[in-house]
């Protein structure tokens, strides 16, 4: 392939790229004052990068660069969802581009270049591609976690992140050396393939254990989950919006990928593995969250139970658990974008409130905003009537598909545990006597992500769920 | 072989989706008004006028879909044993399918439940008076959820309706429930909380077991069409642990011994229609289930674990009865009550027998009138007394002698007096149990004497002695609608004590084949 041929292919990443230094030298000439049009630039380079994955030279699948890349269905999935949820994100943060926080051209630049990140992430079919895309996600995290500068918590996060991420990514690294040193491949086609011929290989394995933890560490599945609800609770609100969004599911799609096309040979190592991770995730999203009052650190113990519910979907280490994860990831990033955009709603005269108290009687004193966060609320402890239930379906399916009934019966139990927080907002909202109302003027971007997320999740997925899944189910084939 | 008719029109999907249009003209009308920043509609008087219009609206739905339940009734061939008026639209993709279709097991279901919902708005007019609207929106939506239940021929499609059902009623016990705080693991909370809570958890912690048994069967079989599980051999070893994941879900909707408990804190702790709903639809959904899933797709399993559901059945018929005995509420008495009834319908259920299995399906007919009707008759003084305490009353024949009347017709129905309902239904039961094993009948026939003492009872100390009590010298009868309801429930409950033939034909052909296809599948497996 010729190298005009291979970069055509990588079109939405060069624009994300080229555009990205683009605004941030117009930010430099601007000033601090033009965050606002730099992030509306942010917007459109991301929507057209969206475009291009769309229409773009849709070949089946490509293999890039010397296979460090490769372009399937199932990268595009995931690059049209982490690249529109990376574009809500920078809207949503709209309102505080004016303010102290966030107001500096280089937050949405930021964003972009974290999004951009996530495409080499699901597109990496190769260890050094990897470890390269993990990287400039996460330099990009590190950097906005700590993006409200004068404020210790945000500082503290950012700081947090910084030294635990660098620790998993030396993990990542040392797994990746273990598995190039008894394998002799960093790619992940020759290193399935040299696994597949090696007698059940124990430098392999341990360095499988290095890179899964390194990974695990990226979607914040426990054990590996303790920097989620610090830098969660510290980091500047849209900030937290965004992590918890596109990250999560670039990660997941990275994680899938690796072991599903890397290590097909030694399923019976990892599974174990990966189950066990679930299994604990599940336990610390469901256990943890009942006790928090602060309603970012509970979305926080919401994700990892969340990621937990996903890596069951992983742990299957089949087609159908690839499109699984894919559902229930996207799903997931739909839902949690609208509750973070309510999370950003809750504005009284003063700032930001972040007490679950806070939300009593909402159902009072505004109701549309209450009946968005009811269906949210529904939809993420996955009761049917919400796209929510979908999501933990078909991972349920998948998992008693691949005989770990065993991992279904724990799912279901964790997610009758977690019910009770979801639904603890849920009283606190409809049960209990009026806290004072909440700001009315929250702006058009916020109600509209809110009421778009809701919408989604009943009744629009609920009647169009068909097509997503066909979607997903086709993206999880191209990795077979 | 289970045959099915295909409609050209939709007509359960309307039957179906009917009440949520009502839920969407209250909805857009509340938009419309003007409020406050606190949420609060401007103008007291449009206030007012929301409130009516939603109550008019509710009734005006309720009641047509009623009709159309009606016409449905009408197209229904109440001879053709096998699935009808089948609709088939693809959902998921995958063999997930939206499937909707009646038989003679589901269809007088489907009508129980579009009679009482307008009984239940009428019930609620005047004794709530907050938030009437977003009162009227959760019934209507629950009123969709539970006809879906009904007509659901997907086994997806039915858990989307059954689970979905709590949605509603979790917001109704909770936001209209009544007062009084209750500790509980060392958090204070209102005690309609905790009912609402326990409700939600207890039944989906049932049901995710059913959620787990029915991804295996999709992997199995990959579909959930209810027809085509049906007609699959499941193997005996795969049979007994999806019964039991089945029965794990339908036992706590039932609810029986021993997983009841939440049954008397939600109906304590809901307004009157909800109690009447609970008691007279949502409960019917684990007895539906059983003859639905249980029975028809794991035969095998359903024979060999039937000791295990007659014990149950027994200690509830009989344990629970005594501790109704013991109830000093009277809504916590007849929700005892309702679990010693339920433990009937199991019994006769799992029999196998045509009289055990029509019994059955009776029995929750019979008690979806009577029952209905006993929590009406409890909003009636509860509405005047805002108490439910048995020791509160006494006497009340002297001022309210229709109320004393009507009262005591279904406090006999509900013990099981020859000419109410309640009769038919259990004395099928227990010749279908007589069959089985005599033993079995002899203890439920504990049941009849046991709810004769308690329901007597409490009739007794509500109804008979002086009016000695201050507060009750001036309690009004009943009023027009409370008689209205209540009578037409009457006539109900007594029509079919009298006539059962007419509901039991129709359950007849579905129940029969039912019963060859069990007995085909327990001579297949070796038995």
């Amino acid at each position: 392939m010729g190298i005009f041929e291979t970069l055509s292919f990588a079109l939405p990443e060069l624009v994300l790229v080229i555009g990205a230094m683009a605004l941030l030298i117009a930010g430099v000439f601007l000033g601090d004052g033009s965050a606002r049009q730099i992030s509306l630039g942010s917007v459109v380079l991301l929507l057209i990068a969206v475009i291009l994955v769309i229409f773009g030279p849709g070949a089946p699948a490509a293999a890039l660069f010397d296979g460090a890349f490769r372009i399937d269905a199932f990268s595009d999935f995931a690059k049209v969802i982490i690249f529109a949820a990376a574009a809500v994100a920078i809207l949503m943060s709209d309102r505080f581009l004016g303010g102290e926080e966030l107001g500096r051209p280089e937050y949405p630049v930021l964003i972009v270049l974290a999004a951009f990140g996530m495409s080499l992430m699901v597109s990496a079919t190769d260890l050094i591609s990897l470890y390269m895309g993990v990287e400039t996600q996460s330099l990009a995290l590190y950097i906005l976690a700590a993006f409200n500068r004068d404020s210790r918590r945000s500082t503290e996060a950012g700081l947090k992140y910084f030294v635990l991420g660098a620790l998993s990514s030396c993990l990542l690294l040392y797994g990746a050396s273990l598995i190039y040193g008894f394998t002799g491949a960093t790619s992940f086609e020759a290193i399935a393939a040299a696994s597949k011929t090696t007698e059940s290989n124990i430098g392999l394995v341990i360095g499988l254990v290095f890179l899964i933890s390194g990974l695990a560490f990226k979607v914040s599945a426990a054990p590996f989950h303790m920097w989620t609800p610090d830098v969660y609770e510290g980091a500047p609100t849209p900030v937290t919006a965004f992590f918890s969004a596109a990250p999560k599911l670039a990660a997941m799609a990275l994680f899938t990928r690796t072991m599903v096309t890397s290590f097909p040979g030694v399923i019976d190592d990892w599974q174990p593995v990966i189950a066990l991770i679930a299994v604990a995730s599940m336990a610390v999203g469901a256990f943890s969250a009942i006790v928090q009052t602060n309603i970012k650190r509970l979305m926080a113990y919401s994700s990892i139970g969340h990621m937990g519910y996903a890596l069951i979907g992983l742990a299957a280490g089949t087609a159908t658990g690839a499109s699984a994860v894919l559902i229930y990831m996207s799903i997931y990033v739909a839902m949690t974008i609208g509750a973070f955009a309510c999370i950003l709603m809750m504005r009284r005269r003063g700032g930001m409130t972040e007490n679950i108290a806070d939300l009593s009687g909402l159902f009072r004193t505004n109701m549309p905003f209450a009946l968005i966060l009811t269906v949210l609320m529904f939809s993420l402890a996955g009761i049917p009537f919400t796209a929510g239930f979908f999501g933990k379906w078909y991972i349920f399916v998948a998992a008693v598909q691949s005989d770990l009934i065993w991992l279904a019966i724990v799912g279901v139990f964790a997610s009758a545990i977690s019910a009770y927080y979801y639904l603890r907002i849920i009283w606190y909202m409809w049960f209990d006597e009026p806290a004072p109302a909440f700001e009315r003027d929250v702006g058009p971007v916020l109600r509209l992500t809110a009421w778009a997320s809701a919408l989604l999740m009943f009744p629009v997925l609920v009647i169009f769920m068909g097509p997503l899944r066909q979607a997903a189910e086709n993206a999880a084939a191209s990795l077979f | 072989m289970i045959e099915q008719l295909h409609s050209d029109q939709p007509w359960l999907s309307l039957l179906t989706f009917a009440p949520l249009i009502g839920a969407l003209s209250i909805i857009l009308r509340r938009m419309m008004s003007r409020t406050d920043e606190n949420g609060v509609i401007v103008d007291p008087k449009e206030a007012a006028q929301i409130d009516t219009n939603a109550r008019r609206i509710a009734l005006g739905i309720t009641s047509l879909t009623f009709l159309v339940s009606l016409g449905v009734y009408a197209l229904y061939d109440s001879s053709f044993a096998g699935y009808q008026l089948v609709e088939e639209v693809p959902w998921l993709g995958g063999g997930i399918k939206y499937k909707m279709g009646v038989d003679g097991i589901s269809i007088l279901f489907v009508l129980l439940t579009t009679f009482i919902m307008p009984i239940c708005i009428l019930s609620s007019w005047d004794s709530i008076k907050s938030r009437v609207a977003d009162y009227m929106i959760a019934f209507l939506v629950l009123e969709t959820l539970m006809i879906g239940v009904f007509c659901a021929l997907d086994l997806f499609l039915f858990y989307f309706f059954f689970e979905g059902s709590l949605i509603p009623m979790f917001l109704i016990i909770g936001v209209w429930g009544s007062k009084g705080t209750k500790e509980f693991a060392g958090i204070t909370m209102p005690s309609r909380v905790y009912a609402a809570l326990k409700f939600f958890l207890f039944t989906l912690l049932g049901s995710l077991l059913l959620l787990v048994a029915m991804a295996w069967m999709y992997a199995e079989v990959g579909t959930t069409d209810i027809k085509v599980l049906q007609e699959f051999e499941f193997g005996a070893g795969a049979q007994k642990w999806l019964w039991l994941a089945f029965f794990a879900s339908f036992a706590v909707k039932m609810p029986m011994w021993p997983v009841h408990t939440w049954l008397p804190d939600a109906h304590v702790q809901a307004p009157t229609a909800g109690s009447v709903v609970l008691a007279a639809i949502l409960l019917k959904m684990g007895g539906y289930g059983f003859l639905r899933f249980s029975l028809p797709m794991f035969p095998i399993a359903s024979a060999d674990f039937a000791p295990l559901i007659y014990a149950l059945s027994i200690v509830a018929i009989i344990y629970t009865s005594l501790v109704a005995l013991a109830q000093e509420d009277m809504k916590k008495l007849i929700a005892y009550s309702s679990v010693a009834h339920m433990g009937f319908v199991t019994m006769g259920i799992f029999t196998g027998t045509k009289q055990g299995i029509e019994g059955g399906l009776f029995q929750m007919l019979s008690h979806g009138f009577i029952s209905g009707a006993l929590f009406l008759c409890v909003g009636v003084v509860y509405d005047r007394m805002h108490t439910r305490e048995i020791a509160a009353y006494g006497g009340l024949v002297h001022r309210m002698p229709l109320y004393a009347f009507l009262f005591l017709f279904f406090t006999l129905g509900n013990v099981g007096m020859p000419g109410t309902s309640g009769f038919v239904g259990e004395i099928l039961s227990m010749v279908g149990a007589f069959k089985v094993n005599s033993w079995i009948a002899f203890f439920a026939a504990f049941g009849v004497i046991l709810s004769a003492a308690y329901a007597l009872r409490l009739f007794r100390q509500v109804m008979y002695g002086e009016l000695t009590k201050e507060a009750l010298m001036a309690i009004p009868d009943l009023d027009r609608r409370e008689l209205g309801s209540l009578g037409v429930l009457m006539l109900f409950a007594l029509y079919l004590g009298f006539n059962p033939g007419p509901a039991l034909s129709v359950f007849s052909p579905a129940v029969d084949l039912l019963i060859s296809n069990y007995d085909a599948a327990l001579a297949g497996g070796g038995r």
